[in-house]
């Protein structure tokens, strides 16, 4: 059925038809319409969950780690403030194997308190453990939920899925809400090997010595690599039944593209429209909008990049003292497979500054002057 | 000629809040601030965790108070307090009042660790919630604060909040601090009274003001200051004070007792309530309300 929802409710529609048993949440903007949406659900028994209305993010995350261990599939969203204080319990949960699914909303770290959208909340959790995926449209939004149960569970590594604040959280778009039958075909019930039950009583997250602990996180790194294939396999069922691919990466004019374009999140589709705009100008741009930040898709993105001439990589975040993030993966994909192509590290939109077709046009311009780069970050927008 | 008579306030008419600021019409939390700042007068610091008054207060680069703010996250007022305070104290003034701002939803749920730390360590500081039995600054979400029988965006009418408000100052009392105090903004007096004796006392200090908030409680801007006598008047949020946990004090005595049901008639977050819950509601006052003349009574 289609329907005109907000990116908000596209999580909430998600974990709805992903039959989540569990949610525990709390609002922080731009995420409440997500818990508002889901515990209607929950009142009116649209949706057969428990709703822990917790007391603080750290509490949310913490009720859904206990009830994963329970066995039971379980959601939660957050965002900005909300997901960094859970700091601490998303290493719990990758670290307990439990594969909770949680969305959160792009907002900038206070402080100076920010509502608006850049990726610094999630991107400095990229070493927590977390599957993380990008998205850029609501349709995408709602599609990539109903996977990432699948793969986490598949996996035992949790899942997060992100969207920008404002310009997809609170945008309205047409969004197929796919039928629940079909989804229950999709999506089998979650059923954990072990968990916590007196029937068979293990202890979990005890005490481990040196001669255990390193194989486990192993274990979870070898598990991680097998994500990329499991994703591209789960996204292709998922295109069979529904009709829309959910692959690791989304791709726009790269083949002959002499130079690529490379986003994520929402401004993935104002690169297109900016390519697009340069092709007309007899510019040769692509766009390649990396959705899964981890795992990193090393090899895809090397494929895609092979024959362009130059990348330009565009980072509404920032690692201080070091770079924007995607560059820093762009370049270490590349690095000992293609070395001589020069890649230009792009911050722009920090704490929510628009980022529009004409930044894009910018950069191109910017990119295609020079031989390579030649400064560590290229600024754009910035007032100094 | 005729000498001009000069009115005689209750207040001083020096004002450290200014226009300017952003809260809506008839906020009650704005009333709180404006009053309390009244009372401890310029030399103060604020700390104040993400809640309506993190926006009221203006945006960058601009505030409506003359007085400093430390603008902290959300679950730390109270110990970022603390930390101005023996920064402050280090750096040679002793003098400044600190004071920790936070909402219901600051106080009451995530904010309570630090604010139970601090009350155990009897740190100086002065801590102020002010209350609007809700999270408004994020849409009206439930916060523990809110009381029974309440609509809010987490509560919907079909499964309205089913559980009682979380007795606040039962659980400062029992941290043994020197001075707890609930008020409320439909009595100034009362309010500027207490927060003058709180600043003079040394250690913890607790104030707990009622704010109503029309635009998450669906109520008229005009009923602000209605609605804060009202639920004085009609023991839902009786004002008192607790001295060392122990010695409890009425400041406002009820001759008689008003019924709950007209102040809940004028709350738009109220009006699914059924006779038979108002009723239910109204016994729950009752209790709660001889309980504290118990207390009262006791010493
Ligand atoms: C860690 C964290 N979680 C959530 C938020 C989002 N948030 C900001 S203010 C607020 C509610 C504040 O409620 P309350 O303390 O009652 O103050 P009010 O807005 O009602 O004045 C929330 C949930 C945040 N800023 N930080
Ligand atoms: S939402 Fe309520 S508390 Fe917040 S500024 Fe408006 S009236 Fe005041
Ligand atoms: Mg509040």
């Amino acid at each position: 059925m289609k329907k005109v929802i907000m990116g908000n409710h596209a999580l909430s529609y998600g974990a709805m038809l992903g039959r989540a048993q569990v949610i525990s949440a709390y609002p922080i903007t731009p995420q409440t319409q997500v818990v508002e949406l889901l515990s209607e659900m929950c009142a009116d028994k649209t949706l057969d969950a428990k709703f822990i209305k917790v007391e603080s993010e750290h509490s949310a995350m913490a009720a859904c780690l206990g009830a994963s261990l329970a066995g039971a599939r379980t959601f939660t969203a957050t965002s900005s403030q909300g997901l960094t204080l859970m700091h601490e319990l998303l290493h719990w949960a990758s670290g307990g194997r439990l594969p909770v699914v949680m969305g959160n909303i792009n907002r900038a770290m206070a402080p100076g308190w920010s509502i608006w959208s850049d990726q610094n909340d999630s991107l400095s959790q990229r070493d927590t453990g977390w599957i993380q995926f990008y998205c850029c449209s609501n349709q995408e939004v709602l599609d990539t939920v109903i996977q990432a149960f699948k793969v986490s569970e598949k996996l035992l590594i949790p899942s997060m899925v992100v969207l920008d604040a404002f310009s997809l959280s609170h945008t309205y778009e047409v969004v197929d809400v796919p039928e629940q039958e079909k989804v229950d075909a999709y999506l089998p019930p979650f059923k954990p090997q072990i968990k916590i039950t007196p029937d068979e009583p293990h202890a979990f997250g005890g005490l481990t010595s040196p001669e255990h602990y390193f194989e486990l996180r192993y274990k979870l790194q070898k598990d991680m690599e097998k994500a990329p294939a499991l994703i591209e396999e789960t996204g292709k069922e998922y295109e069979k039944m529904f009709g829309r691919y959910l692959g690791l990466v989304d791709e726009y004019c790269c083949d002959d593209a002499d130079i690529i374009l490379i986003t994520s999140g929402t401004v993935g589709s104002t690169a297109r429209v900016a390519a697009e705009e340069l092709r007309q100008e007899g510019i040769r741009a692509g766009n390649l909008r990396i959705k899964a930040f981890r795992p990193f898709p090393f090899e895809t993105v090397r494929n895609i990049v092979k024959g362009a001439e130059k990348i330009a990589v565009v980072d509404r975040n920032i690692s201080y003292g070091h770079h924007g993030m995607f560059y820093e993966e762009v370049k270490s994909a590349l690095y000992g497979h293609n070395d001589s192509l020069p890649v230009f590290g792009f911050i722009a939109g920090l704490g929510g500054r628009d980022i529009t077709p004409s930044t894009f046009k910018e950069i191109t311009n910017y990119a295609l002057k020079k031989k390579k780069p030649e400064e560590e970050i290229i600024w754009i927008g910035v007032k100094r | 000629m005729k000498k001009e008579k000069k009115m005689k306030l209750s207040l001083p008419e020096e004002e450290l809040m200014n226009s300017g600021h952003l809260a809506c019409q008839g906020c009650g939390a704005t009333l709180a601030m404006r009053y309390v700042l009244k009372a401890l007068g310029q030399k103060v610091a604020l700390c104040i965790p993400a809640c309506c008054w993190s926006v009221i207060d203006g945006p960058f680069p601009y505030s409506s108070l003359d007085v400093p703010i430390f603008h902290c996250a959300f679950e730390t007022a109270a110990v970022s307090a603390s930390g101005v305070k023996a920064g402050l104290e280090m750096v040679g003034d002793t003098e400044t009042t600190v004071v920790a701002w936070a909402g219901d939803g600051g106080t009451f749920d995530i904010g309570i660790q630090a604010l139970s730390g601090v009350a155990e360590r009897n740190d100086d500081i002065i801590y102020v919630c002010y209350d609007n039995e809700a999270y408004m600054n994020t849409g009206i979400q439930r916060s523990s604060a809110t009381p029974y029988g309440a609509w809010t965006t987490t509560t919907p009418v079909k499964h309205f909040k089913d559980r009682p408000k979380k007795d606040m100052e039962a659980i400062m009392a029992a941290h043994r601090i020197p001075y707890i105090a609930t008020a409320s903004i439909g009595y100034p007096e009362d309010l500027f009274r207490k927060t003058k004796k709180a600043k003079e006392i040394k250690g913890t200090r607790f104030l707990h003001i009622y704010a109503p908030c029309p635009t998450g409680w669906k109520s008229r801007p005009e009923d602000t200051i209605k609605l804060a006598r009202m639920v004085v008047q009609n023991a839902t949020f009786p004002l008192y004070e607790i001295e060392w946990g122990e010695k409890y004090t009425l400041n406002i005595k009820l001759k008689e007792k008003k019924p709950i049901a007209d102040y809940l008639k004028i709350q738009g977050r109220f009006r699914h309530l059924t006779e038979k819950e108002i009723a239910s509601m109204q016994e729950e006052v009752d209790k709660k309300w001889q309980r504290l003349l118990s207390l009262v009574n006791s010493k």
